[in-house]
């Protein structure tokens, strides 16, 4: 099974809470990712998407399961022997205001990296090697000896993503992007990422919360929710057919920037989401489902394959119109 | 003709500030800065060096000699032959407080700075490893701070002997414990922010995170506590004086004669209130010049 | 002629900054008549926020309203003194704000937040304020109103916040509900539900101006929208026409960049460059330098805010042409 860049194995990640409550962001959450692809991840705040991505990057330790990334199984390596494969996989945050630090220049904080990994022999080259990074996400060269604070949220998006990319990673966690960002200045960044995408060939797990980013970005989606993947198949066939009943609300609620539909009266999901210190037992979306029976209070639904999409609900067949 | 608007754009929407000058330029572009538009900063600079110039060149500057004394001139009302007036051991204090500012520079500044050296370190450390490490570091400091610090002076006082060095050793392990303090609980802050996260996620190491990225990011506190340590060290030192332990009469410190003139506050309010005053320009001069320096060093506090 | 419950007439704001004056809000008149939801639609920095915060007399030092005036209910209220700005506030008109854990004080019951509010303005009895606070929350749709009466902010969903926080801007029926933002904190789902009840609020009387960067929120709840670009109404019209028929460049391009992104395709449109520095404002149109359409003209002269047809204005020199032609 050689074919995944990256792979989670029954991935849990518990996080103690007051009240000698523990949060359960992750429970058992097994996805691929294949070379070359971007997966969107998708969910609404607190389902686990964050800590699902920085789990892959073992930024956080999983608390039971396993990430194998290259047939090689990184939760088991030690700390030393990781940091080989650490230069591999980078991160881009979602606020770009938040990720850079405020007292270094650019070319410092694009520099770090290179320095880090030692992949320029002296200081000329590594600001060469910066400049050149700069070049490729459109921050003109000049800007070299500037502070973060003095450019618009595009332009450090675009700082913080010539850093992910400096040490040329394969795989790279994209935390929320463009959410911090207005529309004209989204659209940029995203084309940008694609753009580097096939240029340098990366692999992305694009995490966000905004159903139309992932659609135009992913090859294949992931919905998330309290910690568990209801549904995950190729992107067009999710967002066409969503079998799963909390992906269609998900699409539903979107507001479409389009007035003449706003007649057509959409539903509404009831309630408020579950705690993820408490979920429901059996299936943790049947509180606010319409279509939850017993059955779904007792067994919980596993992931299965139905076509080509995998979906976990007892009665997907049954909802789909 | 979009990507020429993107240029045209991209220069005005800009500021042209630093864009062209290279890394070494950079700190005397900051400096210019800091006096061109930071008048206090320079005043308070100017007056910090004539002040070590003065300390240095005391023999030269005046005609008295530290200890010579004047029985006849006890006490004298400053004018005359006497600028500031004599103590009461007729001891010009002009003269004294030249020469009182070599012991009082020394004094304010060292212990200062090596207390807030150990307390940064130490307060990163615990910071940012946590654990026992943090217990550790945090209970030794804890301790420290709960003794009152003039009683903890005096025990370490009497353990190592009289003498300079002796005097800065003390006054460092009386003051580092506030300064681990504040370091650490904002290492703390600093710890769990995303460009922490982001630099972690590159690879960078541990020590070079503490150095790089939260050091740095502490100056500004790091700088406010160390003009406000200053005085506590120019008084903690007067006091130890005063208990026999400091710099030892007939030798000068401020410390020392604003104690000694105390006796005198209503005769010769000026043996007190001399070199007090010289207290409160220096520590003024530092926390000015302190001020400034944050102003350009801090890069988010520039205004545009 | 409809009664109006907010008219803006050219509203400018100042800030004194070290390298000079600029104007975040630079002569805007808008009306919100009585029982209908207005949308000011806009980038950030393009003064859409400091407008709402203008009109409710709560700008933050330096800034200045230095022209214009505001008309609520047909009463001048730019120059009222402070306290009674405080008697207005919470009264006649409301805010609510994007981020509703920190427009809350964490260690007081929420409940008591809302109780505060009626008391301040009313002088009604402990129980009748407690009675009407529960009534309200109801009326937002919290459920199990006693039990939340009681929570903590910390304790509650940002949704749950976001309705107790429309329950305190409403609970002295106030005629205009200002809300900056009300849905970017929240979950899809939940904003969902939240525009919903800002619609049973229009329905209930009370009329509602929203500002939004989310064009999907402006075309879902709003009847008419104010697209601003750095401090200047660029364009205006019933949301329909403005959505159908977007006149101005700047729109027109933030139209496009939503629906290519919804389209899909190979790359993204894009409005090239980011919004203009305010220090530094072309001498003609302010969106001149980020406009493809855009000559010599546009770049020395100040187009006016100008009827394209009927109710439908915008502030371009080529649209005026376009429609001539």
């Amino acid at each position: 099974m050689s074919e995944y860049l990256l792979e989670t194995r029954e991935i849990t990640k518990e996080f103690p809470a007051a009240g000698k409550k523990t949060v359960h962001a992750v429970s058992g959450v097994s996805l691929q990712i294949r070379e070359g692809e971007t997966l969107g991840l998708v969910g609404e705040s607190g389902c686990g998407k964050s800590t699902l991505g920085r789990l892959m990057i073992r930024t956080l330790k999983p608390t039971s399961g396993e990430v194998w990334y290259r047939r090689q199984n990184i939760t088991a390596m030690k700390d030393k022997a990781f940091l080989l494969m650490r230069k591999e996989m980078q991160l881009i945050f979602q606020d770009p205001y938040a990720s850079l630090d405020p007292r270094m220049t650019v070319r410092d904080l694009v520099a770090e990296p290179i320095e880090t990994w030692k992949l320029c022999p002296n200081r000329e080259a590594v600001t060469e090697k910066v400049k050149e990074l700069l070049n490729a996400v459109g921050v003109p060269e000049e800007f070299l000896y500037r502070y973060p604070h003095q450019f618009s949220g595009g332009q450090r998006q675009r700082i913080g993503i010539a850093r992910a990319i400096a040490a040329e990673p394969a795989f790279i966690v994209c935390d929320e992007p463009v959410s911090a960002l207005d529309v004209s200045v989204q659209n940029q960044i995203l084309n940008l990422l694609k753009e580097l995408k096939i240029s340098r060939k990366l692999t992305y797990l694009f995490i966000s919360h905004d159903l139309s980013v992932v659609r135009y970005l992913a090859d294949r989606v992931c919905i998330m929710f309290l910690g568990k993947i209801c549904e995950l198949g190729p992107t067009e066939e999710v967002y066409r057919h969503p079998k799963h009943p909390y992906t269609r609300f998900l699409l539903d609620a979107v507001p479409e920037p389009d007035p003449s539909l706003r007649g057509k009266e959409i539903r509404l999901l009831k309630g408020e989401p579950p705690s993820p210190a408490d979920p429901p037992s059996g299936c943790s979306f049947r509180t606010r489902c319409p279509y939850a029976t017993e059955r779904c209070a007792t067994e919980e639904p596993a992931l299965r394959e139905i076509g080509n999409v995998q979906a976990a609900c007892h009665y997907a067949e049954g909802i789909q119109e | 003709m979009l990507r020429k608007k993107r240029e045209q754009l991209e220069q005005a929407a800009d500021i042209r500030l630093q864009s062209q000058i290279g890394e070494e330029e950079r700190f005397w572009f900051l400096m210019r800065r800091m006096a061109r538009e930071n008048k206090t900063a320079v005043i308070s600079f100017i007056f910090i060096v004539l002040m070590i110039l003065a300390a240095i060149l005391a023999p030269v500057l005046t005609v008295y000699e530290e200890n010579d004394m004047d029985l006849m001139n006890r006490l004298s009302a400053p004018g005359g032959a006497h600028l500031l007036g004599t103590d009461e051991g007729g001891r010009d204090v002009l003269t004294r407080l030249l020469y009182g500012a070599r012991v009082s520079l020394l004094i304010g500044v060292i212990p200062a700075l090596l207390s807030l050296i150990l307390g940064a370190v130490l307060g990163v450390i615990a910071g940012y490893r946590g654990g026992i490490t943090d217990t550790i570091i945090m209970r030794i400091a804890d301790v420290t701070l709960a003794f009152p610090s003039m009683l903890l002076a005096m025990v370490i006082m009497y353990a190592l002997g009289g003498g300079l060095i002796n005097v800065f050793l003390t006054l460092t392990l009386v003051n580092w414990a506030s300064v681990a303090r504040v370091v650490r609980s904002q290492t703390l802050q600093l710890k769990n922010s995303e460009f922490v996260e982001a630099a972690r996620v590159m690879g960078v190491s541990n020590r070079k995170i503490m150095m790089r990225h939260i050091l740095p990011n502490c100056l500004p506190t790091l700088l406010v506590l160390f003009t406000l340590n200053i005085p506590t060290s120019i008084l903690t030192e007067s006091s130890l004086s005063f208990l026999g332990l400091g710099v030892q009469p007939p030798n000068a410190s401020w410390g020392l004669m604003i104690n000694t003139g105390r006796q005198y506050l209503f005769t010769a309010p000026w043996l007190s209130f001399v070199p007090g005053i010289a207290i409160m320009l220096t520590v003024l001069a530092f926390n000015f010049l302190g001020n400034g320096l944050l102003d350009v060093l801090d890069p988010r506090q520039k205004k545009q | 002629m409809e009664q109006k419950t907010l008219e803006v007439r050219n509203l400018t704001v100042c800030f004194r900054t070290e390298k000079g004056i600029i104007r975040p809000v630079n002569g805007v008149s808008l009306d919100v008549p009585a029982g209908s939801i207005v949308g000011i639609v806009g980038e950030s920095g393009c003064g859409k926020s400091m407008t709402a915060r203008a009109v409710m007399g709560l700008l933050r030092y330096p800034g200045k309203v230095t022209e214009g005036s505001v008309l609520l209910n047909g009463r001048d209220i730019t120059n009222l003194t402070e306290k009674e700005r405080r008697k207005l506030r919470g009264a006649e008109v409301s805010m609510i704000f994007q981020e509703p854990m920190t427009s809350l004080n964490p260690v007081v019951r929420v409940g008591k937040q809302v109780e505060e509010a009626i008391r301040l303005h009313t002088d009604c009895t402990k129980e009748e304020a407690k009675a009407r606070t529960l009534e309200m929350f109801r009326e937002v749709e919290i459920p199990e109103a006693e039990t939340r009466y009681k929570c903590y902010p910390h304790q509650l969903s940002g949704g749950l916040r976001q309705r107790v926080l429309i329950a305190m801007a409403m609970i002295c029926k106030p005629s205009l509900l200002i809300a900056d933002e009300p849905t970017t904190a929240l979950d899809v789902t939940v904003e969902a539900q939240i525009l919903k009840l800002l619609e049973q609020l229009r329905d209930g009387g009370t009329s509602v101006l929203i500002i939004s960067h989310d064009l999907g929120v402006i075309a879902k709840v709003c009847d008419y929208v104010y697209v601003m670009y750095a401090g200047r109404i660029v364009e205006e019209a019933e949301t329909e026409v403005i959505f159908r028929r977007p006149a101005h460049p700047y729109t027109q391009g933030l139209f496009r960049s939503v629906a290519s992104l919804r389209e899909g395709g190979s790359t993204l449109e894009t409005i090239p460059g980011v919004v203009p520095n305010l220090h530094r404002l072309p001498a003609g149109c302010s969106f001149s330098l980020r406009c493809g359409e855009c000559d010599a003209r546009c770049e020395q002269e100040l187009p006016e805010l100008k009827e394209t047809e009927p109710g439908h204005k915008a502030r371009c020199f080529r649209t005026g042409k376009e429609a001539a032609e």
